[in-house]
């Protein structure tokens, strides 16, 4: 549905996307993930056909962006980022606009603005004046609007920025649910919503995509993914580090507590040997007679990744 | 009350017929997206008190000034050029900047511009369709004006048919103004940016048409070196002449196809400067 090759954006000398490809299918959902300033939003403003490109091409259900700009943007769904509203009118009249705007038919726009207020919680709110909302509100006004002409891509920038745990979970929800019959882009900074909702998550920093897979694939390329987690008594700490560098499974022992009865350490597996790596640690606890109060597999986490590849210069 | 009813029925019952069936027509003819933003942004306009405070300070001004700076009652003439109609533009220098200020630059401020521009339209329609909404606070104003010609015509005998040429004239001649508006909207963020600015802009048309002007145009020639060709392309696309051409009630072609193309060129601007903008 979205076919995005060799994008780049300059502004001035400043180059803020620099040669990005991707592409999304229908019931794909895709993460992007980035520090702030990393071009996501530009990005998501060239896709939506807001900014022009510098360079590349973008593509919406086959219509380029620029060449057939009405017929790809009317495919498109899109919430800005800070969720932008005519602050003068109700938030029946500004879906109402939109919906028409949006070439929603005359006799189906009751039916879609009802429809976008019961997906987005909005009844309780649905006559008060927009610049009376408050921050949850306005930002699921905004994101009503971009579901009202049930779209085929949808491209939501921080779709739940300022909003509260339960409205996070619901948005994230809906997502995921709309993302079965769409193609979605949406961006954040927040980790656990990628594993929440996508199917596939990109990590962008300084224009440049430097990860991208599905969650699971992401998290096994962070450097702890595949270590194990260790808390166990019943030997002095170094004399435990000992035998667990003994083990052919094992690469390295990162001491995280140490006693004179014990010890709390991760242990990271040779290469390839990470599957057989908690068995081999369990054996050993059994032969030297350990008692294990805590063994599990890390799975790596997202963030973790994400501090790692992404870490930026603090001077730009 | 007689003349009364026969103003009504000849001139002012008329008069706003046809121009709203223009406008009609106008958005008639116009794709629905642009009758949609329309519909929106004149909504927006008579929802908030700009439109109202433009109208109310506009009428007291102009009627004042008509009266006791224009000397309607002591010229013993029934006409309204030299009373009335001479010094309306000189409002509009102000009022019509006030009621253009928000039309890009509010755009800009609370960020829907993203949403209207990523919206399947034109920029065009979104451009045409917002101006014609300001276009319309600026007619219901003229519209509203209306009770002067109801004292001229009980007071004398005046050529009804000039005083249109000079509503008219002096509609088109805002709507200059405002598409100036629309342009200097564009470039800032910033409501009182753009008033100030547009102000500053539509004073330099309309001085650059005032006779002395022309004659410092005609009388240097040439001289000034890097001056004069300033002073002479200010004086060209001064509004006054073509203003006052047609107020007198000379509805002449050439006129009217100045105002119209000074429009749409400024119209165009408007949607280059959105578009290098965002470039």
């Amino acid at each position: 549905m979205i076919e995005v090759k060799n994008l780049s954006k300059h502004f001035g000398e400043k180059v803020a996307v620099d040669n990005i490809s991707f592409t999304v299918e229908k019931g794909e959902v895709l993460g992007f993930l980035g520090p702030n300033g990393a071009g996501k939003s530009t990005t998501m403003r060239m896709v939506t056909g807001y900014l022009p490109c510098s360079a590349g091409e973008i593509t919406v259900g086959g219509a380029d962006i620029l060449d057939e700009e009405i017929a790809a943007k009317s495919k498109i769904g899109y919430l800005p980022e800070n969720a932008p509203l005519y602050s003068d009118m109700t938030v029946e009249d500004f879906l109402r606009f939109c919906a028409e705007m949006r070439r929603v038919p005359a006799d189906q726009i009751d039916a879609a603005v009802d429809k976008a207020i019961d997906t987005c919680f909005l009844q309780r709110v649905r006559q008060q004046s927009v610049d009376t909302l408050s921050k949850g509100f306005r930002h699921r006004t905004c994101l009503a609007q971009s579901i009202i002409h049930d779209p085929e891509v949808l491209i939501l920038d921080e779709p739940t920025d300022g909003l509260d745990p339960n409205q996070k979970h619901e948005v994230r929800n809906l997502i995921k649910r709309m993302g079965e019959t769409k193609a979605i882009i949406f961006s954040t900074h927040i980790l656990e919503e990628v594993e929440a909702s996508c199917s596939r998550a990109i990590i962008i920093d300084r224009g440049r995509i430097i990860a991208d897979g599905t969650p699971d694939q992401l998290k096994a390329k962070a450097r702890n993914a595949g270590a194990v987690f260790l808390r166990a008594t019943g030997l002095a700490s170094s004399g435990i580090r000992q035998e667990l560098e003994k083990l052919a499974e094992v690469q390295g022992v990162n001491v995280l507590e140490s006693s004179e009865n014990g010890i709390t350490a991760r242990v990271l597996p040779n290469k390839g040997k990470d599957k057989q790596l908690p068995e081999a640690i369990f054996q050993l606890a059994v032969s030297k007679g350990l008692k294990v109060h805590e063994l599990r597999v890390e799975e790596g986490r997202l963030d973790e990744l994400f501090r790692e590849i992404t870490r930026t210069d603090t001077e730009d | 009350m007689e003349a009364t009813v026969a103003l009504l029925l000849n001139f002012a019952i008329p008069a706003v017929i046809v121009t709203a069936i223009f406008i009609a027509l106008l958005l008639f003819a116009l794709p629905r997206e642009v009758r949609t933003i329309f519909k929106r942004e004149v909504k927006s306009y008579f929802n908030s008190p700009i439109a109202y405070v433009c109208v109310v300070i506009f009428l007291l001004i102009s009627n004042g000034i008509t009266f006791w700076f224009g000397g309607l009652l002591e010229s013993g003439e029934a006409s309204l050029y030299v009373s009335y109609f001479q010094y309306l533009p000189w409002y509009f220098v102000v009022v019509a900047p006030a009621v253009g200020m928000r039309l890009w630059s509010e755009e800009q401020r609370l960020g829907t511009m993203e949403l209207m521009l990523t919206m399947p339209i034109a920029p065009w329609h979104a451009i045409v369709g917002k101006y014609l909404a300001a276009g319309v606070v600026i007619f219901a104003m003229l519209v509203l004006s209306f009770p002067i010609v109801w004292v001229i015509n009980y007071l004398g005998n005046p050529d009804n048919g000039v005083i249109m040429a000079g509503f008219v004239a002096t509609f088109l001649t805002a709507l200059c103004f405002l598409a100036v508006t629309s342009v200097v909207s564009a470039f800032t963020r910033s409501q009182i940016v753009a008033l100030l600015i547009s102000i500053g802009i539509c004073l330099l048309l309309w001085l650059g048409g005032l006779q002395p002007v022309s004659q410092a145009v005609t009388s240097l020639k040439g001289g000034w070196l890097v001056f004069w060709p300033v002073l002479k392309f200010i004086n060209g696309i001064g509004i006054l002449p073509h203003f006052s051409e047609l107020a007198k009630g000379v509805l002449g072609f050439r006129d009217i196809i100045f105002f119209l193309t000074f429009i749409a060129f400024c119209l165009f601007s408007t949607a280059v400067v959105l578009r290098v903008k965002r470039a």
